[in-house]
């Protein structure tokens, strides 16, 4: 059965973590440690991917809690999260093989690295809240244990205390969350929460809980500013599997409470969820735009494409509420693909910035440039990802959010006036997200790879190894093929979407020609293939016919620059030059920009100075005002710490008295 | 038939709207009494085309006085202004013009889906009519409210009449006395706003409103 | 079928061969307005013919990206020209890309471009790579919202369906179609380089965006992406006359007449449209930097406007 070879990769995975304590002192124990992690995902992504069409398995087992024991299921939806994140598994292992060789102290990495991929596999398989809570928490300390494995830097302390606290934050709501589930009866396997969905109110509450708890974990605006603190502060194919791997994990999490546990959804569910996407799709790539380091841009971006993918989560569940399941069944599907993109194209990305922070030691992109000609294989890799995350067709990032906008488009027949006014809203701000992010990947692109190089760390950079190439090509060579091919992974994905929404999307395998139709041919379709045939047909045609009818003569001369080429590699464009017109536009309003210029007056030979200062408001509006109640609250609650003996009891009383009377109300 | 009558008074009212909108872009003064001018001359094509499709003839009046005063008289007179006051050519913004734009869609959804809920089952001509007028009325509105200068907040307020005289003509039946006492009214306000603003350029050497409010200030 | 297949090719060879064509009336109209005489209509067909010819001249630390980009660029424009519907619906391979697909490929080689501008490293590349990704961010979104309008109208995204949908009789006069009609003109002027947003015939610093980021090319490579440019303008050409337009559109599988009306009609309203466009050029003066975002996110506001209309009452 499915679901106990996924146990027995659990299992596998969490002695390789105990065997990896030892095996770190050893030379060869990373590559051993690595191998093993590579060869465990792989055999739990065939798994899964063998999964996604079978029916649901379930095991108990005698652990976790006495009298309630561990319970774990493996169903379609499961399946494709489990098959996401053995993805992101897979590849970070085979990356790692190469890229860990460098860490300076892997005993502080390899004995976390298993283990933090156990607990997310488990979490993907949890049947009960309590087996669901203890696997989530084990994923947040495993993480954490890996985000300040880098300690010495203060920085990176920093980052790992607020991503401790925003992890704590947020399995306290899911907490709160599955006891409001539970109820008085007290039911804390899922079979049981099926069966008794909450009240309407209860239901808002629970939604309400977990869009914080799972949304502070996924990265949703305003929830979001450990991420980007925390995510870049880890080894690089750390931060590709947190960045890949943990926020689908908590994709996951929302959806098996919400779209599975609490039966129908209210009209009203889907409009919280598409506000939060909307807002962190738009935001965290004009937040991406303006980082110079190149990790936690990308960081950011993340939470662009969490945006994303929850606008999807809230038009199915608009739709499912509204009584229109085949179009939910679309946006559903359309959101589960853009998880899955989002892992194929964020994973490279990093394993680029990794590379690039190998071989150079920066991860500034002021200091880098011109890395295409000593590293052309990476910069080749790196170049898929940039146009599969900007969404340029025929690649994989372009066929997701074609699909939610088809989805948008069917929303006029949504009955209720608020989504009326909202989704036109939250499409307007996708294609805003979708345009800004083709910008904030052109920069980053060409102010890390072209250009000439801007310090001697990226004029010195040469070509990383085998298995970090190898890494980035495969999954380059996966962004494509999920882009030409559209039509198997919505198939792939359809029982797990069924299961969910009540309905599927129109089977895409019988489709002439491999395209794929979302409603109906008269409606709209898209070919990836023929777009790819197309384009690098007529390339080539051309090409070939100036080669041999015109010109084929190249010659070499110095940059042109009408006519006034400066030599000195300052007159290059930088990354915060790069931005400058796009902060102009948005900077002002968005994140109070304020740009000082100090220009001194002729004959002062003295330099001129430019100084930038960007506000994150979620940190000005609601970080640091929290802090500091929480700052005034432990003020007075000090004075707890010097009461008599009687002063005590009385409070120990109180206590029992309060909750005896709640116990006598509520019960 | 019946289709285009409903088709044309929708594109005019709809055009009443989007002049608004142009309004609220613009940054130069003579620029936005120009498009002022524009929109008083698609309020009478707009006006006429209800005289003519309800057969109302007094309606023609409506459109007559329209035409003579917001598209001619009070465009011309606000030019000279401009021109004898020496004013700044540029409209100053309290908000500048990208959130201002923002703003007045976020006012024109709200205005429609307002007036859409609440008059679910008049038929729909009158109904569309209503919620265009409602956007107009709101973004004159916005526009005294987001200008600084004196000229400009004028202009607004004339729109936002527009608005009113474009629900008037929708409603099929404001009598022909009302119409006219709301023409003068303006007319008079118009005078009055004008001597005002030789008044406050004599005192204060500036049209910008904010002038008056540190005055005032000082006078505390 | 077979007819199909020739009338795509025709399509195809047709935008290929008259794109440059559009871009030298456009010259021709807006000099007769200025009294000069201006250059030969044909002339950018001999401009294409004597760069091809030419040796590319590279600089020295151009990377294979660099070579790469104008073809790229080409091939994406060329292939989005060739599925909008110029003289006949119904083009066999329409179903391939709809026209989120066609936006998103113009997108592609917008991205290919500016990355090609910043490879050499010069200041004037990443001049103008920034402020093209800057206007791009917000007219692809206004196109994004103008195309919402029309598939909410017609039902469909796929150009043919939307064009056969615009030529029905039910379809009227309608607000949300006004406002899509002036956003893509305004989306039209701004992605094709034209005055008011740049200046595609100078060379000067504070104007250029364009013109900056092709700056290092040369030779045959150069000449690609003149005629991308040339065929984008046509593309958008057709776009408005498709959509707006429709008439004289020859349905699918019509006989050899219809078709050759259909092309007719077509050189008629791509007459029209760059005599329009020249007139607009000359009038109008050319805008500041900063004063574009104001122009394009009117555009976008109009195209959410226009959305917004369809989403609260079918009826607009």
């Amino acid at each position: 059965m499915a679901v106990v070879v996924e146990l027995w990769c659990v299992a596998a995975l969490l002695a390789l973590a105990v065997l990896a304590v030892p095996l770190s002192r050893a030379h060869a124990g990373s590559p051993i440690v690595y191998g093993g992690a590579l060869v465990l995902s792989l055999i739990g992504l065939g798994n899964a991917v063998a999964a996604l069409a079978a029916p649901a398995g379930t095991l108990a087992l005698p652990l976790g809690l006495p009298g309630t024991g561990a319970h774990f299921r493996l169903d379609g939806l499961s399946a494709v999260f489990l098959a996401i994140v053995h993805l992101c598994g897979a590849s970070a292992s085979l990356y790692a093989i190469g890229y860990g060789r460098h860490a300076d102290a892997p005993g502080r990495v390899l004995p976390f690295f298993p283990a933090f991929l156990a607990a997310m596999s488990l979490v993907l398989l949890a049947d009960d809240a309590y087996s669901f809570l203890f696997a989530w928490e084990s994923m947040s300390l495993a993480s954490w244990a890996l985000v300040i494995a880098d300690h010495r830097a203060a920085e990176n302390r920093r980052a790992a205390y607020v991503y401790l606290v925003m992890a704590s934050f947020g399995t306290f709501l899911l907490m709160l969350a599955f006891g409001l589930l539970a109820g008085t009866a007290g039911i804390y396997d899922f079979v049981g929460l099926r069966a008794h969905p909450p009240a309407a109110l209860v239901g808002g509450v629970v939604l309400g809980l977990a869009l914080l708890g799972a949304g502070s974990k996924a990265g949703l605006v305003p929830l979001h500013a450990w991420l980007p603190l925390a995510h870049p502060a880890a080894p690089s194919h750390v931060s590709a599997l947190m960045s890949a791997g943990m926020t689908k994990v908590a994709v996951y999490g929302f959806l098996r409470i919400v779209f599975d546990l609490m039966g129908p959804p209210q009209w009203w569910w889907g409009i919280p969820v598409l506000a939060a996407g909307a807002a962190s799709a738009a935001l965290g790539v004009l937040y991406a735009l303006m980082q110079s380091d190149i990790k936690r841009a990308l960081a950011y971006s993340t939470i662009e494409n969490i945006g994303i993918v929850f606008v999807g989560l809230g038009l199915a569940l608009a739709f499912t509420a509204n009584a229109l399941p085949a179009a939910g069944a679309l946006a559903l599907t359309a959101a589960l693909f853009h998880a899955l993109n989002h892992a194929l194209f964020k994973s490279l990305l990093f394993f680029g910035a990794g590379a690039v922070l190998g071989a150079t030691g920066v991860r500034d992109m002021e200091r880098m440039g011109g890395l295409i000609h000593g590293m052309p294989v990476t910069a080749f890799a790196m170049l898929i990802a940039c146009a599969a995350i900007s969404a340029l067709p025929p690649l994989n990032g372009f066929v997701s959010e074609w699909l939610i906008f088809q989805a948008i488009l069917i929303s006029p027949e949504l009955p209720a006036w608020g989504l009326k006014l909202l989704v036109p809203a939250a499409g307007a701000l996708l294609a805003l997200a979708a345009a800004l992010a083709a910008a904030c990947f052109v920069r980053l692109y060409g102010i890390s790879f072209l250009g000439r190089p801007r310090g001697p760390q990226a004029a010195a950079a040469r070509e990383v190894d085998r298995w970090q190439l190898g890494a980035m090509l495969a999954l380059a060579g996966l962004c494509v093929l999920a882009g030409v091919l559209p039509g198997l992974v919505i198939d792939a994905m359809a029982p797990a979407v069924a299961a969910l929404t009540g309905a599927r999307m129109p089977p895409q395998a019988g489709v002439a020609w491999l395209s794929i139709i979302p409603v109906a041919e008269s409606r709209s379709s898209y070919n990836g293939l023929l777009v790819l045939v197309f384009v690098a047909g007529s390339a080539a045609l051309v090409a070939a016919a100036i080669h041999r009818f015109a010109s084929r003569a190249v010659r070499r001369a110095p940059a042109w620059d009408c006519g006034f080429p400066n030599a000195g590699l300052r007159t290059q464009y930088t990354a915060s030059s790069f931005a400058q017109p796009i902060r102009r536009v948005f900077g002002a309003t968005v994140f109070s920009a304020r740009e000082q210029i100090h220009m001194p007056p002729p004959g002062d030979l003295s330099p001129a100075r430019f100084r930038l200062r960007l506000v994150d408001p979620a940190w000005d509006g609601l970080y640091l005002p929290l802090a500091r109640a929480v700052w005034a609250l432990s003020g007075r609650m000090n004075a707890l710490q010097y009461l008599s003996i009687r002063r005590y009891l009385a409070l120990v009383f109180g206590a029992l008295v309060l909750l005896l009377l709640v116990l006598a109300l509520w019960g | 038939m019946g289709s285009l009558v409903f088709d044309v008074a929708h594109l005019l009212a709809g055009g009443l709207v989007l002049l608004s909108l142009v309004m609220l872009y613009q940054d130069r003064l003579p620029a936005l009494i120009r498009m002022f001018a524009l929109q008083a001359v698609v309020l009478t094509l707009s006006v006429s085309w209800q005289a003519y499709a309800q057969g109302a003839p007094h309606l023609y009046v409506t459109a007559a006085i329209a035409l003579a005063f917001k598209a001619i008289i009070i465009p011309i007179a606000l030019q000279r202004i401009v021109v004898r006051l020496g004013l700044h050519r540029e409209v100053e913004t309290a908000l500048s013009i990208g959130p201002t734009m923002v703003a007045g869609i976020a006012l024109v959804a709200l205005s429609m889906v307002v007036m859409l809920r609440v008059t679910a089952e008049a038929d729909p001509l009158a109904r569309e009519d209503l919620a265009f007028a409602l956007s107009v009325v709101l973004l004159g509105l916005l526009m005294m409210v987001t200008r600084r200068n004196a000229v400009s907040q004028v202009v607004g307020f004339m729109s936002l009449e527009n608005g009113l005289i474009l629900a008037a003509a929708g409603a099929k039946g404001m009598p022909l006395v009302v119409e006219i006492s709301v023409a003068f009214s303006v007319l008079v306000a118009f005078i009055v706003i004008g001597i005002f603003l030789f008044r406050i350029r004599e005192r204060f050497d500036t049209v910008d409103s904010a002038a008056l409010d540190r005055f005032r200030e000082g006078q505390r | 079928m077979i007819h199909a297949l020739l009338v795509q090719g025709l399509q195809m060879a047709l935008v290929l061969a008259i794109a440059p064509l559009v871009t030298g009336f456009v010259r021709v109209v807006k000099a007769r307005l200025l009294r000069r005489r201006g250059p030969p209509l044909l002339q950018p067909y001999f401009d294409l013919a004597r760069l091809a010819r030419k040796e590319a001249v590279l600089a020295q630390n151009a990377s294979w990206l660099f070579r790469a980009a104008p073809y790229l660029i080409f091939a994406a424009t060329w292939v989005a020209a060739a599925l909008v519907p110029t003289f006949a619906t119904g083009l066999v391979f329409s179903w391939t890309a709809d026209l989120i697909a066609i936006t998103a490929l113009l997108g592609s080689a917008r991205f290919f471009l500016a990355l090609a501008g910043m490879d050499v490293g010069t200041s004037f590349g990443g001049l103008g790579a920034s402020r093209e990704v800057m206007i791009a961010s917000l007219a692809e979104p206004a196109l994004i919202m103008i195309v919402f309008t029309l598939a909410l109208v017609a039902g469909s995204t796929q150009l043919s369906t939307v064009a056969e949908h615009m030529l029905s009789a039910h379809v009227g006069l309608r607000v949300s179609l006004g406002l899509a009609l002036i956003g893509l003109t305004m989306v039209a002027i701004a992605e094709n380089a034209r005055i008011p947003i740049d200046n595609p015939a100078t060379h000067l610093e504070l104007t250029m965006v364009h013109e900056a980021m092709v700056l290092e090319y040369s030779g045959r490579h150069l000449a690609l992406i003149e005629l991308a440019a040339s065929l984008k303008l046509t593309l958008y050409l057709s776009l408005i006359a498709c959509v707006f337009l429709p008439w004289g559109l020859a349905p699918a599988g019509a006989a050899p007449a219809v078709l050759a009306l259909g092309m007719l009609a077509y050189g008629a309203k791509l007459a029209l449209g760059g005599a329009l466009l020249g007139l607009f050029e000359t009038v109008i003066a050319k805008m500041r930097v900063f004063r574009v975002p104001d122009f394009l996110g009117a555009a976008l506001m109009l195209g959410l406007l226009g959305t917004l209309l369809l989403f609260v009452s079918r009826s607009f």
